[in-house]
């Protein structure tokens, strides 16, 4: 049967190629829409994600990461006294403005952190090192925002909130949320950029002694410091990606986006595979009558289905590959993770195999006249 | 070979009820060649299918090779097509994505048997045509193709309707010869759906539907 499938598949090339053209722009319609969905969630809270910390303490009631506001630093010896507790490093994210050459400036987020613990730090260093960090006024940037800052080379020399700052590195893929691009620096240097008093932070970040449970650490740290929150990284991604994901527009559009991207694709690729299974529906009502069981003519039916589903999803995963290759030099990211890409894989095979049973139902309670007649 | 009694098929209820066939009786003996004819909507193709397996009687009894079929489950009904019969159609429904070999080795496969298909394209004159398309054949050589898949497994009846409808004249006796050679020489019967006068010389008996019933039968006439 399954030679019958595939003949019947490959012969007639343009009805072939009307059905990959169906599921592949379903696929890539899916593939872009969920990808944008998921690049926005991962950039969302990605200094969570990759601070490294798994413990949050931060000012009482704060809505998300980027909206911290300033702590006395001495909780951070208290924090230390906890059982369970291996680092405590202070840490700032602050939006300030960067002056182009223009005269005019741009908003940025100055993430200011620990070179000793390097929790809250860059990733995907591509050039210069932390270790740069350590002189005054240097800065990290990420490549992406290179043109948006007026940056041409490293070393270069530039103004941050009034202040003389210099590029010492770069980083790839660290996108903002918003249009602020992240300028890593030590806590040091962003102290002389944030309106922070020296004996004030804005976060510690904690990192628990090995084989401390961290929510046993969270909660005597919650117990032991007063007028602060203390939050799993966990809890902080999550709240920060709700906040930017689920409290803007941006974010419900994306999500809509990616929801009426599904929900199109399944139509346009039901909608194939169906005209394509009835198609050869005389076929199938020949072999009903040769004497074929239903399950035979079923088996036919979803190979067929299951083969378009294969080669349609060669072909859009090929594009989306591409496609989001192509989004990581820009604003915004196509995320395409293995795990998606075996779920666009099992969505595929289901929605042709699940519009093909549509199709059954018809190839299986067959007019007999229809059989019989010219 | 086939016993058929009082069949009845109706479609519909109550008012919009059409009756189909409205009792008909007859026997087919093997070796014969049966030819139904009568007029466009009189009951014939619903006679066939129901011989064939393919519709269900509403009431009446049909019995082939001397078991019952009417009321067997709908699940029963594909073995007794694939034991008993071998189809013919107007249109040839040959697989158009399958070569003439294919097209034949498909009903062995679906009989679970071994296929042998090159033999009996070769004994329907087709054995220089077994990786031909059916794009590439003419109407007749089409047909035969189709007889050709009809005799796979060797079933007791072969059901044909219109089978030199589409051809020429040519191509029709060819085709009448084959299934005539198949209930003289091979003890097979041959029912078929015929509206051509030109090969009812071929016919051992006809039969004759107007209004879901029998109006004339030739054996019956002759005696």
């Amino acid at each position: 049967m399954f030679n019958l499938a595939w003949k019947n598949l490959i012969h007639d090339q343009t009805r072939l190629l009307v059905t990959l053209v169906g599921i592949v722009f379903a696929l890539v319609l899916i593939i872009v829409q969920f990808g944008l969905f998921l690049g926005f969630l991962d950039t969302s809270a990605n200094v969570v994600e990759k601070s490294g910390a798994d413990l949050w303490v931060t000012a009482p009631g704060i809505p998300h990461v980027n909206g911290g506001s300033a702590f006395k630093e001495s909780k951070r010896w208290q924090a230390l006294a906890v059982d369970g507790v291996e680092r405590a490093d202070v840490y700032a994210l602050f939006f300030v403005n960067w002056k182009l050459a223009s005269g005019s400036t741009e908003a940025v987020q100055i993430a200011g952190f620990d070179l000793d613990g390097g929790m809250g730090g860059p990733w995907n260093i591509t050039a210069g090192s932390v270790e740069e960090l350590r002189g005054e006024d240097t800065v990290i940037v990420d490549e992406l925002y290179k043109s948006k800052l007026g940056i041409t080379h490293l070393g270069q020399t530039v103004e941050i909130n009034g202040r003389r700052a210099r590029v010492v590195g770069y980083t790839r893929g660290i996108r903002s949320f918003t249009t602020s691009p992240y300028i890593f620096t030590s806590f040091k240097n962003a102290q002389n950029y944030l309106p922070l008093a020296e004996d004030e932070t804005m976060f510690l970040l904690i990192r628990a002694a090995a084989g401390a449970n961290p929510e046993t650490v969270r909660k005597a740290l919650a117990a032991k410091l007063t007028s602060v929150d203390v939050t799993t990284n966990r809890e902080m991604w999550r709240r920060t990606q709700n906040y930017w994901v689920f409290s803007t527009g941006a974010g419900i559009t994306t999500l809509m986006g990616a929801i009426l991207g599904l929900i199109v694709g399944i139509v346009v690729v039901a909608q194939t595979i169906y005209a394509a299974t009835v198609d050869h529906i005389r076929e199938f009502g020949t072999m009903k009558a040769m004497g074929a069981s239903n399950a035979r003519i079923y088996e036919v039916i979803l190979v067929q289905a299951g083969l378009s589903a294969l080669m349609g999803y060669s072909l859009a995963i090929a594009i989306g590959w591409f496609v989001s290759r192509q989004s990581e030099g820009g604003n915004a990211p196509i995320a395409l993770p293995p795990e998606v890409a075996g779920g666009i894989l099992a969505l595929a095979l289901l929605m042709c195999m699940g519009a093909s049973i549509i199709s059954i139902r018809k190839a299986t309670t067959i007019d007999p006249a229809m059989v019989f007649r010219g | 070979m086939i016993r058929i009694e009082n069949l009845v098929k109706s479609y519909g209820a109550g008012n919009a009820q059409v009756h189909a066939l409205r009792g008909v009786s007859l026997e087919v003996q093997s070796s014969e060649i049966l030819m139904l004819m009568g007029p466009s909507g009189s009951g014939k193709t619903t006679l066939l299918s129901i011989m064939g397996c393919i519709l269900r009687a509403t009431s009446g009894s049909v019995r082939i090779g001397g078991k019952e079929i009417v009321g067997l489950p709908e699940s029963k009904l594909p073995r007794v097509r694939l034991e008993h019969f071998g189809f013919v159609f107007q249109g040839f429904n040959l697989f158009p994505a399958l070569t003439a070999r294919e097209n034949v080795e498909l009903a062995f496969k679906l009989k679970g048997l071994k296929p042998r298909a090159a033999e009996l394209l070769e004994r329907v004159g087709l054995g220089d045509k077994l990786n031909t398309y059916p794009r590439d054949l003419s109407g007749g050589q089409k047909q035969r193709v189709a007889i050709a898949r009809a005799l796979a497994g060797d079933p007791p009846i072969i059901l044909a309707d219109e089978p030199t409808a589409a051809l020429d004249s040519q191509s029709g006796q060819t085709v009448m010869e084959i299934l005539a050679g198949l209930a003289r020489e091979r003890n097979r019967s041959v029912v078929m759906v015929t509206h051509d006068n030109r090969v009812l010389h071929y016919a051992d008996r006809i039969i004759r539907i107007e209004d879901g019933l029998i109006a004339e039968d030739s054996e019956e006439l002759a005696a």
